[in-house]
């Protein structure tokens, strides 16, 4: 793939609201590229190529040397991105299209002391948009909407294979991915050759009462759902990583609980921060997440550690296919010889479904969201199937909102205003304190774009403000403080549950409301 | 004792003392000059408006014919009072035209809003030779060198051609970035239908009624959803936060616009597919034309006034910005 085609892509890619057309653009790349081209690619997109980090002020420099730099920082400010800036306003050369590998190759290789000189003789040959795309690749931020998830997704589909299968193996292989290509054109699939893969998760599917009323509950184990981040735990011949659910390796955000793990084996459990006997909020988490690198303080104010779940492989034997229950036995015995701060999640007793219901209304920590429930005799499956394990959520928070502000939003929404802005009574005024863009149904939509358009009172560029008279019943599963919204709250997946037209502005709920739920 | 100067700016816009008469005034004046049909340069009310043939048609067109009490088109050398006016085409739109104002031996071109990539939609621009040159500086940053308009078009037909199915709305100002956007596409080929939006049709019909062939027009109101399907269809931006956008496949939002060049403003806009189309010059046909010209004097109406006095001052020549209200530089 020449370079001038990368940057073709990455233009489509960044124009293209909707993942299934992000999907098809790669598929499209895909079966066009070469090897190793194409395999650049996908690691440019994910992130996951190394190369040297060009500096911001590197860059600015080498501009100043080629434009005037007062013109420079006015541009600079109209344009709001440099790598852009700097692709739009470099003179005009001769144009080539050299391949993507040879700049890569380049950009990896080449010494620190090469680099000004490099990076301008390659700007001095390129094209607007090359210019661009170059300009992103070295200095690493892309920032197409493209996530490894994405990227695996669209890969598993245009090959036509399994999705958890290329999940298994992607951790292990390096760009540009020869071998993952070739398992594509029928060669035998690449072993997970490094240490400490990634094995696809088992997820669950929401249930009720009326759902669970049809099985017999002797067939199932419930346990708490933990309210925390769903990890997969990987020791393997010394080699330790944290996974996300979806495979993202976040050990080095969790050095504390990484330390924690002798073991040899795959778990699965939820990473949580716990001080002594208590869990911490999702909040405190959050903030642990949110850093690159974690100080000694943060260590010792938000101490993180493991609730198992369920083991995958123990000691070399892989028990993915033993029931449930044989291989919590196992689990149960192994959390024995770990440090405490790695625990079982309790099993719960219960003989009838209302036991449980009672138990799932009056649960024991804030940090539950509910219960889950995993037939006995189910074996560990990768994704997510109807039947071997459910989720029974605790019932959603429930409030009424004021309809405040309005966005149009993609692809078959377009032209119909489906991102909405609401907000509760703080005093006199009506406060933000969420944005929902789902939830609702079509009749609802059509319903919210049509108030939209007769009651907007003033427009902000794409966003409109309008007439506080729409009263919405507003879904969210937990409320966390935040110091950036204006409310002091965030909603964790707030959506639009009902229109409340029987319901005037000035009986919509108060801030109050929510801040009490922050403190019990 | 010292003669007035040829054209002061005023708060109603560029004043002309020898002639008592004002060019593009943002408020309603006795006399007005005027250089295009634009909302922010041509506006109603005045007492007496002079403009080419066509500014006047448009004016009647957008405001109702009584939008001022007289008339006049301009038409070769005209003197008002003590001085002589002169229109000359400025290649932005149909009609479009620099106003050159000559008194006591000195030559001021005003130029309104122009550009010098050819268009079938008007004449093209035409350098006067002048003392001092006012210039508008809507792209007036070095980072906008837009593209030939053929390798936009040629983006747009390729975005049709790889998606049958879905419709392709493409935003564009109802006077002037329309038609030029559709005779672009009649150039590169395109002779299948176009749709456009009511709020084109009556200077749509205008243009053809000037001999500027446009091709197949039609209305974007007929037809079902499925109809729509490959098609491409052209309607003010201001049209897609309407109902009226839902009325067509899963469709591709376009905007033609010089802005498009910058990424944000196209994500701004929530523009799939944005097309690098202007009606005004870039930074290497504005300061290409101010070299050309060589006036000894550069005056700056609207847009973005610092980078190109910063040019000026780099180029030593004198410049100085007029700080005029009422344009618009974002309605591209
Ligand atoms: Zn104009
Ligand atoms: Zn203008």
């Amino acid at each position: 793939m020449s370079l001038t085609a990368f940057a073709t892509l990455l233009e489509r890619l960044a124009f293209t609201p909707q993942r299934l057309g992000k999907e098809r653009l790669l598929a499209d790349a895909f079966t066009r590229m070469p090897d190793p081209e194409r395999g650049l690619m996908l690691a440019a997109l994910t992130g996951d190529l190394k190369l040297r980090q060009v500096t911001p002020s590197l860059l600015r420099g080498l501009t100043e040397m080629r434009a005037d730099a007062q013109l420079f920082s006015y541009s600079y400010d109209f344009v709001g991105d440099l790598a852009e800036t700097i692709a739009l306003i470099w003179p005009e050369g001769t144009r080539t299209d050299p391949p993507l590998s040879e700049v890569v190759h380049e950009l990896a290789t080449a010494p620190k002391t090469r680099l000004p000189a490099l990076i301008t003789a390659r700007l001095d040959s390129l094209g607007p948009s090359e210019r661009y795309a170059y300009l992103k690749l070295a200095t690493g931020a892309l920032r197409v909407g493209v996530s490894a998830r994405l990227a695996r997704t669209a890969f598993a589909a245009w090959a036509n294979l399994p999705l958890p299968q290329v999940e298994e193996i992607w951790h292990a292989l390096q760009p540009p991915y020869l071998d993952l290509f070739a398992w594509a054109s029928g060669s035998p699939r690449p072993e997970a050759a490094a240490r400490a893969p990634f094995r696809p998760v088992m997820l669950s599917t929401p249930t009720d009462l009326d759902q669970l009323s049809a099985l017999d509950p002797a067939d199932f184990a419930a346990e708490w759902k933990w309210d925390g981040i769903r990890i997969q735990a990987v020791s393997d011949g010394g080699t330790r990583r944290l996974y996300s659910r979806t495979g993202e390796d976040i050990s080095t955000a969790f050095p504390d609980v990484v330390d924690l793990m002798a073991f040899d084996g795959t778990l699965d459990g939820e990473l949580l921060v716990r001080r002594d006997d208590e869990i911490a909020s999702f909040a405190d988490l959050q903030q642990r997440l949110n850093r690159k690198t974690v100080t000694p303080a943060m260590l010792r104010s938000h101490p993180a550690g493991l609730r198992l779940y369920d083991v995958l492989i123990w000691n070399g034997q892989d028990l993915r296919d033993e029931p449930y229950d044989a291989r919590r036995a196992v689990l149960a015995q192994a959390v024995a010889t770990l440090n405490p701060r790695i625990d079982l999640s309790p099993d719960l007793p219960f003989a009838t479904w209302d036991d449980l219901a009672a138990l799932r209304l009056n649960p024991p920590a804030a940090v539950i969201e509910g219960v889950m429930i995993k037939r006995r005799d189910s074996p560990y499956l990768a994704g997510r199937m109807k039947g071997p394990w459910f989720k029974w959520k605790r019932d959603p928070h429930l409030i009424d909102a004021v309809l405040m502000y309005a966005q149009r939003g993609h692809g078959k929404r377009s032209g119909y205003y489906s991102d909405f802005t609401f907000g509760v009574w703080n005093g006199d005024d009506l406060v933000p304190v969420g944005k929902a863009y789902f939830g609702f149904t079509d009749a609802e939509l059509k319903d919210l774009d049509r108030f939209v358009r007769t009651n907007t009172i003033e427009r902000f560029g794409v966003v409109r403000s309008v007439a506080r008279t729409k009263v919405v019943e507003v879904a969210f599963e937990g409320l966390n403080r935040s110091s950036r919204h204006k409310s002091g709250v965030a909603m964790r997946f707030p959506r639009i549950n009902r229109i409340r037209d029987d319901k005037p502005a000035v009986e919509a709920d108060h801030l109050s409301t929510l801040q009490a739920m922050l403190t019990n | 004792m010292a003669r007035p100067p040829l054209l002061i700016p005023r708060p109603e816009g560029l004043y002309c003392p020898g002639g008592d008469f004002f060019i593009d005034p943002a408020r309603p004046v006795a006399r007005a000059l005027i250089t295009h049909g634009h909302s922010d340069h041509a506006r109603p009310g005045h007492g007496a408006v002079m403009a080419t043939r066509e500014t006047l048609d448009i004016m009647a067109i957008r405001y109702g014919e009584d939008f001022t009490r007289s008339r006049h088109i301009a038409d070769g050398a005209i003197t008002i009072g003590g001085v002589t006016v002169s229109f000359h085409p400025a290649g932005h739109i149909l009609g479009s035209a620099q106003i050159a104002v000559t008194g006591g031996g000195c030559r001021i071109v005003v130029s309104g809003d122009y550009a010098r990539v050819p268009t079938p939609t008007c004449a093209r621009f035409e350098p006067v030779p002048c003392d001092i040159f006012v210039t508008e500086a809507t792209f007036a940053l070095p980072v906008f060198r837009h593209p030939p308009p053929e390798t936009e078009i040629a983006r747009l037909l390729a975005s049709v051609a790889a998606f049958p199915d879905r419709s392709h709305l493409i935003g564009a100002y109802a006077l002037g970035k329309a038609q030029r956007l559709i005779a672009a596409l009649r150039q590169a080929g395109w002779d299948a239908p176009i749709y456009i939006h009511g709020a084109l049709h009556q200077l749509c019909d205008y243009h053809v009624a000037q001999g500027i062939n446009l091709g197949d027009l039609r209305p974007a109101t007929e037809g079902k959803k499925a109809d729509f399907a490959g098609t491409i269809v052209i309607a003010p931006p201001s049209a897609f936060a309407t109902a009226w956008a839902q009325r067509f496949p899963d469709p591709v939002i376009g905007f033609a616009s010089g802005w498009m060049q910058v990424r944000a403003r196209a994500r701004q806009r929530g523009v799939e597919l944005p097309l690098i189309l202007s009606d005004h010059v870039d930074w290497p046909a504005l300061t290409a034309t101010i070299t050309e010209l060589d006036p000894a004097e550069v005056w700056i109406t609207h847009g973005r006034e610092d980078a190109l006095m910063r040019w000026c001052e780099m180029t030593q020549r004198a410049a100085r910005p007029l700080h005029l209200v009422g344009y618009e530089d974002d309605a591209e």
